[in-house]
């Protein structure tokens, strides 16, 4: 393969996954926010769902990391 | 990397495995691996050992910090792994211990992050999938791969509900290293890219190091919350093993 | 980053020559912690939490005992206080009702004095009027003894007396 044409499609393809963490945000972000809403509807139910809200944080987060580690591996191992 | 362009920033050199001593890497060899998994080891053991000495019945600073994390975690594993599951709180006390510590001792600046290496993680979490599997079939027999088998779903759905939960049971180990694993890299390396912006903007460098600050602090936040999500996960794992009804 | 690279210094964490050399320490640094903290760290906490959950225990117990006792200490006195009211209020009767007799003695001593002041001086009074009756009859006798004495008219002592008291009799 042409070096130069390949490199081109590394690098766009490293900008397309970076798309991907911004789905990650939103998902993060919707559920922070559907957390504080519900909170704010019913504060003394919220402090028990606090582990609820970080394993949810955590599982929508996971898949931002994993656009970023796609990156990285185009990045620097293909 | 733009090597042309005057400067060069080498985001993953800090993940680099070195021998302490020089020469080749043999299993064996004390590397910088081996320097800081040993300072985990000695600041967890500084909190907890150290820091609670006095045993006081009104505690020190420090005695107060380790006697949090102690019932943090402990009410963590009660909490969501059930009064059952109190007999692993060493186990997951130990892990906490360790992610977090390898986590903040790898903010130190020229250190080297043990938790940002698949190698480690997923170590860690295969450690716990197979430990929580193998106690599933132990403690539940044949019963534990209900877990699998969706009761309340309706007949139809649940070969396909089955085979989605398979998968995701057997994503877990995955997902669990990678997502520390990631987290970590991600913060280093963009610190790492934007320290590098300083050196080569000059005049303007103060930009990137307000920036670097203010991503030191989340990067402190991360470094914590991933232990904590690292731990609440092995803790909802062990969950399904104890209990796979539910 | 080229393919020669990929290996050495692309992604350290993708070389797979290191991670023996990561596991083997791991599994040292996790065996090593996880006996720390199980044997020595984790029953030290936990002893100095069940102490302090001991201590607090039975402090709550002592201050639960010791408001009791202030409890106590309160219904006494509000009973003594009670009591002292009621003695007080006993000791005030008391002078009342003894004020109250020394002063209808001294009353009835009072009343009996002036009664008896002026039944003396009704006694006087009457004694007066009398003596003046028996003064006006006398004079009235001797009078009219003068009166029949100048007519020369006969009368003796029984019968002027017998007529100036019987006239004295109607007038009065």
């Amino acid at each position: 393969m042409e070096g130069e044409f390949a490199e081109m499609g590394k690098y766009i393809g490293v900008g397309l996954t970076a798309i991907g963490m911004g789905g990650a945000a939103i998902g993060v972000g919707n559920i922070a926010g559907n957390f504080l809403s519900g909170a704010l509807r019913n504060p003394s139910a919220a402090a028990g769902q606090t582990a609820m809200l970080f394993i949810g944080i955590a599982f929508a987060e996971a898949l931002g990391i994993f656009s970023f580690l796609v990156a990285l591996l185009l990045m620097f191992a293909v | 990397m733009a090597s042309d362009s005057g400067f060069e920033i080498r985001p993953m050199d800090q993940f680099e495995v070195k021998a302490l001593f020089g020469g080749d890497i043999y299993w064996y060899t004390p590397t910088n691996v081996t320097l800081w998994m040993a300072l985990t080891v000695l600041a967890a053991s500084a909190l907890m050992i150290y820091g609670a000495r006095g045993r006081a019945l009104v505690p020190s600073r420090a005695q107060s910090a380790a006697e949090m994390t102690y019932g943090f975690i402990y009410n963590m594993v009660r909490d969501v792994a059930g009064h059952d599951a109190v007999r692993f709180f060493p186990y997951i006390f130990t892990l906490f211990m360790f992610v977090l510590f390898a986590n903040l001792l790898g903010l130190i600046p020229f250190a080297f992050t043990t938790t940002s290496h698949i190698a480690v993680t997923a170590v860690l979490a295969f450690t716990v999938f197979l430990t929580v599997t193998g106690l599933g079939f132990i403690l539940n027999g044949t019963k534990f791969l209900g877990l699998f088998w969706v009761s309340s779903a309706p007949l139809a759905l649940r070969p396909v509900l089955a085979l989605i939960e398979l998968i995701s049971y057997f994503a877990r180990p995955i997902s669990h290293s990678i997502r520390l694993a990631g987290a970590m890299m991600a913060g280093h390396a963009v610190a790492k890219v934007f320290a590098g912006f300083a050196s080569a903007l000059g005049a303007a460098f103060f930009v990137p190091v307000l920036a670097v600050t203010a991503l030191y602090a989340l990067e402190l936040l991360v470094a914590v919350i991933q232990a904590y999500v690292f731990t609440i996960l092995t803790c909802v794992y062990l969950r399904d093993a104890l209990h796979p009804s539910h | 980053m080229d393919e020669t690279a990929a290996s050495g210094s692309g992604m350290p964490q993708l070389d797979i020559t290191t991670f023996s050399n990561q596991i083997f320490w791991l599994i040292v640094t996790l065996v090593v912690l996880y006996y720390v903290m199980s044997r020595v760290a984790l029953p030290r906490v936990a002893a100095v939490l069940a102490d302090r959950r001991g201590t607090i225990t039975s402090d709550i117990a002592a201050a639960e005992e010791f408001k009791l006792k202030a409890q106590e200490a309160e219904d006494a006195y509000k009973t003594a206080m009670v009591d002292a009211r009621a003695e007080a209020n006993r000791i005030v009767e008391a002078a009342k009702a003894e004020m109250q007799a020394e002063l209808d003695v001294q009353l009835a001593k009072a009343d009996a004095e002036i009664a008896a002041k002026s039944a003396e001086s009704e006694r006087r009074i009457r004694e007066i009027r009398d003596s003046a009756l028996a003064m006006v009859t006398e004079v009235s006798q001797d009078i009219t003894a003068d009166v029949l004495g100048v007519f020369d008219a006969k009368a003796d002592q029984g019968s002027v007396t017998a007529a100036v008291s019987a006239r004295m009799k109607g007038g009065a």
